[in-house]
């Protein structure tokens, strides 16, 4: 076969790469962040979107669902920031520092930036880019770096703007911060974010991120986080938007030794989702809980991607994740666990569970283990099926409305995973989610 | 109060009644004994709506109302109410928030107001206490790590709760030892009143010790077969149910 057949390009791929080259001037950052930017957009040409014959992307061919390239957005005008006061209010009340990007640009006038507790420090990517930030410089793209994966290398490219958080040692910050990502320009364009958070040891923190858009945006978000020896991370992510919506999200975590890591991700809206998570245990001791959520109708697309790589001993990973389909949804799981050789001890553990409301909803799940040391447990569990009619019938016979017995199984389903968020009010606030979700599909 | 007319009922394609009669009236409790396989469960199941229990013939009217063209549901909150034999586990619904469900979606149907929360607890509390359920039990998903026990122990709050004017009891003594035996009991007979009626199905006599029937009913291969006072009870309780099987032979 001739190469040059898999080389010919997508309008979308031949969109981004001319939205690098004819904007990269305007990109910001000095010739270290140039030359990251170079390195990337060279990987990015080579890899181009993936597609279905990627492995880890076999499930969600985004060069199929993404057939073309919006233009990247603009800084926002003033109405694009007044839609975005209330953005990201769908994580209750929390008395979380909000800190606002709005079409992937910092706004600081609606952000949150006073009485900064002792030992944090909060600036933004695209300042810090050009201002040559060391913290930056020291960690930026060299996190977990992802082997081919030309939607990272895309986001390195055209970064812009995101959230650059240092905790420092010891340091406890006592209220959530919530980065707030709202694309609300009222013509579909391209969104590139990046942030990078970094907790020294022994901190403590909370990260809650939302992610909405208007119709017909792409965008593709990327985090990279440090945790440190026996520093105690929060990341709660949730995503929501249109049915037209392309979002693209990185999560890159590197934990120290006896650390404490809970991630939660929940899906409500969007058309095409890729979570795409890598963690990495770089000390032992560790206990990192990788939980998800999602409920999807219509047409939705949401695909949960994790690769929990064991390089320390003793560390213990534990994923769950439910997702309610209905309409012609289609959820993926894919898990990937790998213990390397001195990995011994480890424990992990995930479990993907599929409710399935519709007969044309489709779940699929793809676990996979690589484990090199001799010394671990490691178990791994699937099951889909629909709502189980005999308890359906228990609740019914006690006088419970057919779409009200439907609505408490399907609560109960996605309480399991949602029970494993350690801040009562944001479990209350994302049930209420789940609960306005069953109510608009009973209507 | 309860009619029922010549049922037949089919259960996967095989037909489980035939041509069963009834009549229980107002404040009274029926007994419904009989072998295994007699139907007694479909019998219960049929007057609950369970999907896959399909009336072919006959009528359950419950005053002079055919519930069987009636959803779950809405027989619940026209006064129906069954004490499952097995009763399900629901992890993550909690069993308050069950009952409340349950009870304010009934009011709610019969076109009443929705219970306060302390109005709910109040209601929730005396009843538990009376069945010594704990109310930490209740906080916990309906029945999940509950023993056989506390699950019927928990049926019958239901029932105490949601006030129904015809109780199913389905072999409510299965599983239980002599003492969860006596509370069980003793929450039925609490619930026994000139405007409720009830029907307790079982297969041996020892829990009618408990909860004395007005009339007892022998069911065989789908019908009733004899009618009878306490007493037939405690006959059966002796002679077995073999003379059935042979006179619905003979019937048949």
């Amino acid at each position: 076969m001739n190469a040059e057949i898999r080389n010919m390009k997508t309008n979308a791929e031949l969109a981004l790469a001319e939205a690098y080259s004819s904007g990269k001037a305007r990109l910001p950052g000095g010739r270290t962040v140039v030359a990251l930017r170079e390195a990337a957009a060279a990987r990015f040409d080579a890899l181009g979107l993936p597609h279905r014959r990627v492995e880890e992307w076999k499930y969600t061919d985004l060069r199929a669902l993404m057939r073309e390239a919006r233009p990247i957005a603009g800084a926002p005008d003033a109405a694009g920031i007044a839609r975005a006061k209330d953005a990201g209010l769908r994580i209750g009340d929390m008395e979380a520092r909000r800190i606002v990007f709005v079409d992937g640009t910092f706004v600081p006038e609606i952000s949150d930036l006073t009485d900064l507790s002792p030992g944090l420090i909060i600036r933004s990517m695209a300042q810090a880019l050009a201002a040559g930030d060391p913290l930056v410089e020291a960690h930026l793209g060299k996190v977990v770096p992802p082997d081919r994966e030309g939607v990272v290398a895309l986001n390195t490219a055209l970064m812009r703007d995101g959230a650059v958080i240092h905790v420092a040692k010891g340091a406890t910050v006592e209220r959530p911060i919530h980065l707030v990502f709202a694309a609300t320009g009222q013509t579909p364009a391209s969104v590139f974010t990046r942030s990078l958070v970094v907790i020294e040891a022994g901190a403590r923190v909370m990260l809650v991120e939302s992610h909405d858009a208007s119709a017909g945006h792409q965008v593709n978000t990327a985090l990279e986080l440090v945790v440190g020896d026996k520093a105690h991370v929060d990341h709660i992510k949730i995503t929501g938007g249109p049915s037209d919506l392309v979002h693209v999200s990185s999560l890159m975590a590197s934990i120290g030794a006896h650390a404490r890591f809970n991630d939660f991700a929940f899906n409500i809206g969007g058309g095409v989702v890729r979570n795409q998570t890598f963690v990495r245990f770089d000390g032992e001791g560790t206990l990192a809980g990788l939980r998800g959520a999602s409920l999807l109708n219509g047409k939705q697309h949401v695909d949960s991607t994790l690769v929990v790589d064991h390089q320390a001993p003793g560390c213990q990973s534990r994923e769950v994740f439910a997702t309610v389909l209905d309409g012609e949804s289609r959820g993926v799981f894919q898990g990937k666990i790998v213990v390397r050789p001195h990995a011994q001890q480890t424990d992990a553990r995930m479990m993907t569970r599929a409710l399935l409301l519709s007969d044309e909803a489709e779940a699929d799940s793809k676990p996979e283990l690589e484990i090199f040391a001799d010394d671990v447990q490691c178990g791994h569990g699937a099951t889909s099926g629909a709502l189980d009619e005999d308890l359906k019938f228990y609740l019914m016979a006690r006088g419970i409305p057919e779409t009200d017995a439907e609505a408490l199984l399907v609560q109960a389903f996605v309480g399991e995973a949602i029970e494993g968020i350690e801040h009562a009010g944001l479990r209350d606030a994302l049930m209420e989610q789940v609960v306005a979700w069953l109510r608009a599909r009973g209507a | 109060m309860l009619e029922v007319k010549n049922l037949h009922v089919t259960v996967d394609g095989k037909q489980i009644l035939n041509g069963l009669d009834l009549v229980v009236d107002k404040g009274e409790v029926h007994a419904i004994m009989g072998p295994n396989g007699s139907g007694k469960s479909t019998l219960a199941y049929v007057m609950a709506g369970k999907p896959g229990y399909e009336a072919t013939q006959g009528q359950i009217l419950l005053d002079g109302e055919d519930i069987l063209a009636m959803q779950s549901d809405e027989r619940a909150a026209n006064g129906l109410f069954l004490a499952f034999q097995y009763p399900l586990e629901i992890p993550g619904v909690a069993t308050m928030t069950f009952l409340r469900t349950a009870l304010n979606a009934q009011r709610k149907k019969r076109g009443e107001a929705e219970l306060s929360t302390p109005e709910f607890l109040k209601l929730v509390r005396e009843a538990a206490g009376k069945l010594e359920i704990d109310m930490d039990m209740l906080r916990r998903g309906v029945n999940v790590g509950f023993s056989g026990g506390e699950k019927k122990r928990n049926e019958i709050l239901q029932m105490a709760l949601l006030q129904p004017r015809l109780c199913v009891l389905d072999e409510t003594d299965s599983g239980l030892d002599i003492d969860a035996l006596k509370i069980v009991s003793d929450g039925v007979n609490r619930l026994r009143s000139p405007d409720r009626s009830m029907l307790v199905i079982t297969h041996y006599q020892r829990l009618l010790d408990h909860i004395v029937p007005d009339v007892v009913h022998v069911l065989s291969a789908g019908r009733i077969v004899k009618t009878g006072g306490k007493e037939l009870a405690l006959e059966l309780e002796a002679s077995g149910y073999a003379q059935f099987q042979g006179e619905v032979a003979h019937a048949s």
